[in-house]
């Protein structure tokens, strides 16, 4: 096994809300709460949960876009959560980003010729005659011409352009991308195109992704191993398939089976677990477990006590007092995994299951 | 037999442009029945929004050119003049677009919008209209819609904001709702409750609903029909289960394996359409999806008609490919593990 590239330990991520004539704070809003997760080198970890759930505030603290309230980002062995501008700009080389809106993410005044080519200026790498070959070459790689040099960006296609952010992203030889919901904004059959480039591009320049999305069909399909997220925390994380095959997590078992089935019978025949409402403000998040004002499962102990990360081996965390697909032995041999935040009640482990549930095929066992 | 209420006979759509004539829809016929869900689907570009604009009368333009027929309860609203089609508009039809927060007015409450829906083909007074108001907020699920109602478009989440559109397009309890990309810009579980809300509030205000998607996983379940357009044509139309059990042109085939699906193995690579949807001012020769599509050989130099192959009633296609051909071809198209250049 590779080792570790980015580490994220404990980290949150408050913004304050400020009132008044000196500006006091008065709330915070709690983006990201107390999460802690690795990525090895190569691998592509998915970032999943709604609008609201802090993900795309964790992406863009982990490229240090933002600065943590408090935790650390460890990143090829270094500390990295209190760099300063510029002892940060070379490690800027190494994490880049690849933003959802291809229409909002490029300069529409600058031609992607100089789109692609800035962050190699900035960094002085190359003369102003490779700086031109490179781009060229990094146009071809994502499937464009090199003809493109010298157009706007206006005269591309929604896909396109997410192919010009992606040029750009590869631009510095990065070893880290941090893509945020990069293929949302587009139509399937070019969402199945970017999906197979990102692929092609990690084999080809040895990439680790830390993939945001907030629809599981997507996620499957690149990652490796995927994360979930409710109002800042981490509620479940697992290798790719597991997670399909045996979702713990009730929220996860609702995200499941809200991802549309192109197959009239099976979409009939699944149950579709309407979560009802929104995603519940984070200012004031609610008490114990955070998902338990919208959980069918939620009992008394869900509002008091936050539910510690609990391993259920191989590499699946889940935090649950009421976990779905969980045999006897299993939860007689639960540990709390390392991960497991602060404020969570490590003795609160787990002491029945919800049954069987797979939100895919539609097959469910007693609630 | 339930009443028809629409009907779309060869319509065409041109926008004389200074780069040419751009050929938005050309030739497209449908028939909407009360109580009925229409689907149609494709990628941008492929003339499925401007058809649906078309009918609401909003495509109406000095360097607009129309032709055919677009027949409300036997009334051509293409001939209609525009001050008599502000009559059918929000009243007979009603629309929700794809984005909600670019078509709310920000500097309106929720409440005065769904009012002025209701007071632009309705007599009632202001008090009527506004208890009528929170009445269709109570009916699209917004929680508290007493107090809600005096909201302003950024107090909502997106997911609200949508159902707010819904109420504004409800507001005259039209006939007819068209919803463009109503979920697009929404997450999955917000998706998947705008659909179930279309889906019975079709049948508490007893109408037929089209729904625009470029995702053909959106419409599964409450789809009766689809359409399935490019390039401004319909290559091919069928009930729902029909079309994704035995989808025939191989664009459809397309659309089915580019989405990431849960419930197959997870295939090597996905499905993808190579290349992107052409230029409708300088349209490909024969098929239009000619240039794209992995099957093409000599005879799709000349364009297929959309006619019925298969045995199936009402199961129209557009491709000249061999029945038999299809059937070996396919799945491998749609289930995956067929590698092809992006």
């Amino acid at each position: 096994m590779s080792e570790a590239l980015i580490e994220v330990k404990h980290v949150k991520k408050y913004f304050p809300i400020r009132k008044g004539v000196l500006q006091r704070e008065v709330a915070r809003v709690h983006a990201v709460d107390d999460v802690s997760f690795s990525v090895r080198e190569g691998e592509t970890l998915g970032l999943v949960g709604e609008s609201g759930c802090g993900k795309s505030t964790l992406g863009r603290t982990i490229v240090r876009l933002l600065e943590p309230t408090a935790g650390e980002i460890v990143f090829q062995g270094r500390q990295i959560e209190k760099l300063r501008a510029r002892r940060l700009r070379p490690l800027r080389r190494e994490m880049q980003m690849v933003f959802q809106d291809p229409y909002a993410s490029l300069n529409p005044r600058k031609r992607v010729g100089t789109i692609i080519g800035d962050p190699m200026k900035i960094h002085r790498l190359y003369d102003k005659k490779e700086r031109k070959k490179h781009v060229e070459e990094l146009l071809e790689t994502v499937g464009l011409s090199p003809e493109h040099y010298n157009r706007y960006p206006h005269e591309f296609s929604g896909g396109q352009r997410q192919r010009i952010g992606i040029a750009r992203a590869l631009a510095l030889r990065p070893k880290l991308i941090v893509a945020d919901e990069p293929v949302s904004a587009l139509d399937v059959s070019i969402q199945s195109q970017m999906l197979n480039l990102l692929e092609d591009l990690q084999n080809e320049f040895q990439l680790t992704y830390i993939f945001i999305a907030h629809d599981l069909g997507v996620v499957r399909h690149v990652s490796d191993r995927i994360a979930v997220m409710y109002l800042g925390k981490l509620v479940e994380l697992s290798p790719a398939e597991e997670l399909y095959q045996r979702p713990i997590m009730p929220y996860t078992e609702a995200l499941l089976s809200a991802v549309p089935i192109p197959d009239p019978d099976l979409a009939a025949k699944r149950e579709r677990i309407v979560l009802e409402g929104d995603v519940p403000s984070p200012i004031d998040p609610p008490s114990g477990c955070r998902f338990h004002p919208r959980c069918r499962y939620a009992t008394q102990i869900c509002h008091d006590v936050e539910p510690p990360l609990v391993d259920y081996g191989g590499g699946h965390l889940a935090a649950c007092h009421h976990p779905l697909n969980v045999d006897r032995a299993t939860l007689a041999s639960l540990t709390v995994a390392a991960a497991t935040p602060r404020a969570a009640d490590v003795a609160a482990l787990p002491q029945d299951s919800s049954g069987e549930s797979h939100p895919v095929t539609g097959e469910t066992g007693n609630p | 037999m339930a009443e028809r209420l629409l009907e779309v006979d060869d319509l065409h759509v041109h926008f004389v442009t200074e780069d040419g004539v751009v050929r938005a829809v050309d030739g497209v016929s449908f028939e909407l029945e009360r109580g009925q869900v229409l689907g149609i689907v494709g990628e941008s570009g492929s003339g499925k929004s401007v058809t649906a604009m078309t009918v609401m009368g909003l495509t109406r333009d000095v360097n607009a050119r129309f032709d055919g027929e677009v027949r409300y309860k036997g009334k051509d609203l293409l001939r209609v003049p525009e001050d008599e089609m502000q009559g059918y508009r929000g009243a007979e039809i009603g629309m929700i677009f794809q984005d909600p927060m670019t078509s709310l007015n920000p500097v309106y409450r929720i409440g005065e919008q769904i009012v002025e829906a209701i007071q632009a083909h309705e007599r009632q007074d202001k008090r009527a209209a506004k208890r009528r108001a929170v009445e269709l907020l109570k009916q699209v699920g917004i929680p508290n819609p007493e107090s809600r109602v005096d909201d302003f478009p950024h107090q909502f989440s997106g997911g609200m904001r949508q159902r707010a559109m819904i109420a504004i397009a409800l507001a005259c309890n039209p006939d007819i709702l068209i919803a463009d990309e109503p979920t697009t810009a929404l997450d999955v579980t917000i998706q998947a409750q705008i659909i179930e809300l279309i889906d019975h509030l079709k049948d508490d205000f007893n109408s037929a609903v089209i729904m625009i998607t470029h995702d053909l996983g959106v419409v599964a379940d409450i789809a009766d029909e689809i359409v399935v357009m490019y390039a401004g044509r319909i290559v091919e139309r069928a009930a729902s289960r029909e079309l994704f059990y035995d989808p025939q042109h191989p664009y459809t085939w397309g659309l089915l394996g580019s989405i990431p699906r849960l419930d197959r193995p997870r295939p090597d690579r996905l499905h993808s359409i190579k290349g992107a949807p052409p230029s409708l001012i300088t349209l490909p020769q024969g098929c239009k999806f000619r240039p794209r599509c992995p099957h093409a050989f000599e005879k799709c130099m000349e364009e297929p008609r959309l006619e019925q192959r298969v045995a199936a009633p009402g199961h129209l296609d557009r491709c000249w490919l061999d029945l038999d051909y299809k059937r070996v071809h396919r799945d491998e198209t749609i289930s995956g593990g067929h590698t092809e250049a992006a």
